[in-house]
């Protein structure tokens, strides 16, 4: 057969920011030079001792980690099959996985001088995060958000305005994430001078799509020691939903090499792959060029981008991070889908039992780790990341079940 | 050896004649489709030189509020590359001397084809495009292609643009040099002719291609303050929003003859 030596994972990016033919850097040359100065500043910094030990010192006391590797014992016994672990990111501060992004992006903010931070939000989740530390470290925030979106979630609208940030509906296309990275952009390119733009996803221009994974790999770094620790192996397999994929790729980096852990990033199904309305361009999207990277879009005919459907806001996105478009491409991840009425049901078993309230994001991820468990053995170990809170969700569960809060 | 195309031609007419080149900016069916190659000929017949044609895309990243406004109107009537393409077709048809070059975003190329997109480009009498999401990173494939059907390849130079990329982007060029003006998005405001003179001496140490200076340029003393240390002025937003504020055909080419107008006369006096 093949003597072709095996990938290695961890070589990736290359130095243009290429994923096999996904990444890249497709963007303005209005905006080359705020990236080249990013990506001079993060490769001096990314094995920086003193900078490491600044960013794990914040995840420790700050964020809270490490975060616990749990075993769900009664939602194994519901699956009937392998074991069940959950990666607990929605114990951190804030209540999800995007703060090991903002807290690392922070410290590049600090060391860049730059008084301003800007960032891009759907649900709200990574604008409260970025909010959060910028309010720790003293910096003007400025939060994109669709206008759509200000109005579905407006806790968080409310929550970054308390941490002191501005936050700036976005009007323009179809008023939701993607617009508000438009929007962000757009401040980005014009204030370059005194703003650092967070973003927070494994999307963008490079080098985001590699410094947020870099950062949210505390995730996976950690779950893989917990694991040789509570069951003495590696896990048979990985699950995590896909938006822009940073939390899945968090969990998913440090295991790439280890060739016999399975892994299975779940997108939104919506209301179905065969209904249109969905958010799962690993799926059913093509390769394309948006925001700064070649990836797996939802596009119609034309190369326009089409609206994306999902109960859950953070899978709202019709991109998707361009390692995710390569790890597809090769085989190495399976990227499967779970729907909204899934997602609802493994958001109410898991609370029920278990007593643990997901998010709608991580929910898919549950609802998949459910179904692949019971065609598992019990002597074999999943681990989910469950990447945020469901507090957030509550309002959107209420009104499908006609309540009002 | 590569042959003169129309872009060429204007650039070499205009140097002989000692005069800036205008370059006027539409969005390709703002205001609905049918108006778009009219709105064109006006253009010509009030003293643009070279038109840029806006392909419509979902996303306009580098364009300010008003252009954005400009694609999403054009994308109410779906206009697509296709129809795009369609319209320069149809402009060739009593025009076969000004330049119309294609300026717009990667994806719609990519959804073509990239080699489609240069062989239906060179057919419809295109002669150049300037993609604003493909730095010279990544715009070979397009560049080869382009310069094989002997189209040109247009691309942006900034105040930020180091000398080594100013050097390396020349090289890829071809037609002219779209230098942006100022910080920002398609728009914005405050031109400082005197940095943008400073930065054109920059430039033309790398190249003899034609410099044109845009973003920012409101009317004729603005372009004919830019202009001085270049080639042309590139005019786009002013009259994005004319047309979009005119309430019909009519109403747009005349708003649009005017602003053109004035720009013409105030760079050539």
């Amino acid at each position: 057969m093949s003597d072709q030596k095996p990938v290695d994972y961890s070589a990736f990016p290359d130095a243009g920011g290429h994923f096999g033919p996904f990444g890249g850097r497709f963007v303005s040359e209005t905006l080359i030079g705020a990236l080249d100065e990013l990506q001079e500043m993060y490769s001096r910094l990314k094995d920086d001792p003193e900078f490491r030990a600044a960013f794990d010192y914040d995840l420790a006391h700050y964020v809270g980690r490490p975060s616990p590797l749990y075993l769900a014992e009664r939602l194994t016994a519901e699956a009937g099959g392998a074991r069940i672990w959950l990666k607990r990111e929605d114990l951190n501060h804030t209540g999800a996985h995007k703060v090991n992004n903002t807290v690392g992006q922070a410290l590049l903010a600090k060391h860049s001088g730059k008084r301003r931070v800007i960032a891009e939000t759907g649900a709200g989740q990574h604008g409260v995060a970025t909010a959060t530390v910028a309010a720790r470290l003293g910096l003007e925030c400025a939060v994109y958000m669709g206008a759509e979106d200000v109005k579905r979630q407006s806790p968080n609208v409310y929550r970054m305005k308390l941490l002191g940030a501005e936050v700036i509906p976005v009007q323009s296309g179809s008023k939701t994430l993607k617009d508000a990275m438009n929007e962000a952009m757009r401040d980005w390119v014009t204030n370059v001078d005194d703003t650092f733009y967070i973003i927070g996803t494994v999307a963008g221009p490079h080098p985001y799509p590699q410094l947020v994974r870099d950062f949210n790999s505390v995730i996976g770094r950690e779950a893989r020691a917990q694991s040789l620790e509570e069951f003495g192996r590696l896990p048979d397999a990985l699950v995590a939903c896909v938006g822009g994929g940073s939390n899945a790729i968090g969990l998913f980096h440090p295991f790439l090499n280890d060739r016999d852990v399975k892994m299975y990033g779940v997108e939104a199904g919506g209301e179905g792959l065969a209904s249109g309305r969905h958010a799962a361009p690993l799926n059913k999207g093509v390769p394309g060029v948006l925001h700064g990277n070649r990836t797996y879009l939802m596009e119609d005919e034309d190369g326009q981008i089409i609206e994306t459907h999902s109960v859950s806001a953070g899978l709202d996105y019709p991109g998707v991070g361009p390692e995710h478009a390569w790890l597809k491409d090769i085989g190495r991840v399976n990227y499967v889908v779970a729907d909204d009425q899934e997602a609802l049901s493994a958001f109410r078993t898991l609370t029920r039992k278990e007593g643990i309230l997901p998010a709608l994001e991580s929910s898919h991820a549950v609802a998949y780790a459910l179904k692949l468990a019971a065609g598992m053995s019990p002597d074999q170990n999943i681990v989910v990341n469950l990447s945020g809170r469901g507090d957030k969700d509550i309002f959107t569960v209420a009104a499908i079940d006609g309540i009002e809060v | 050896m590569t042959q003169q195309n129309r872009i060429d031609r204007r650039f070499a007419r205009l140097r002989e004649e000692g005069r800036k080149a205008l370059v006027t900016y539409l969005v390709a069916g703002d205001g609905g489709p049918e108006n778009t190659v009219p709105l064109m000929h006006q253009l010509v017949a009030s003293g643009s030189d070279l038109i840029e044609l806006g392909v419509p895309f979902s996303d306009p990243m580098a364009e300010g509020p008003v252009i954005q406004r400009g694609h999403e109107r054009a994308l109410e009537f779906r206009t697509s590359l296709r129809q795009c393409l369609e319209m320069v077709r149809e402009f060739r048809r009593e025009d076969s001397d000004t330049p119309v070059i294609l300026m717009g975003y990667a994806n719609p190329i990519e959804r073509m084809g990239a080699e489609r997109f240069a062989d239906a480009a060179l057919e419809a009498g295109v002669d150049g495009a300037l993609t604003v999401d493909l730095p010279a990173e990544e715009a070979g494939p397009l560049s080869d292609l382009l310069r094989a059907r002997n189209l040109r390849n247009i691309f942006l130079l900034t105040p930020t643009t180091s000398e080594e990329r100013i050097q390396a982007i020349t090289r890829l060029a071809s037609g002219f040099v779209y230098y942006v003006s100022l910080k920002g998005v398609t728009g914005a405001g405050n031109l400082d002719p005197q940095a943008v003179r400073e930065n054109l001496g920059r430039i033309r140490r790398f190249t003899d291609l034609p410099l044109c200076v845009g973003f920012g340029i409101k009317d004729g003393a603005s372009a004919r303050a830019v202009s001085e240390a270049g080639d042309g002025a590139v005019v786009g937003s002013v009259l994005v929003s004319a047309i979009g504020e005119a309430r019909d055909g009519a109403a747009a080419r005349d708003a649009v003859a005017e602003i053109t107008g004035e720009i013409r006369t105030a760079l050539d006096a």
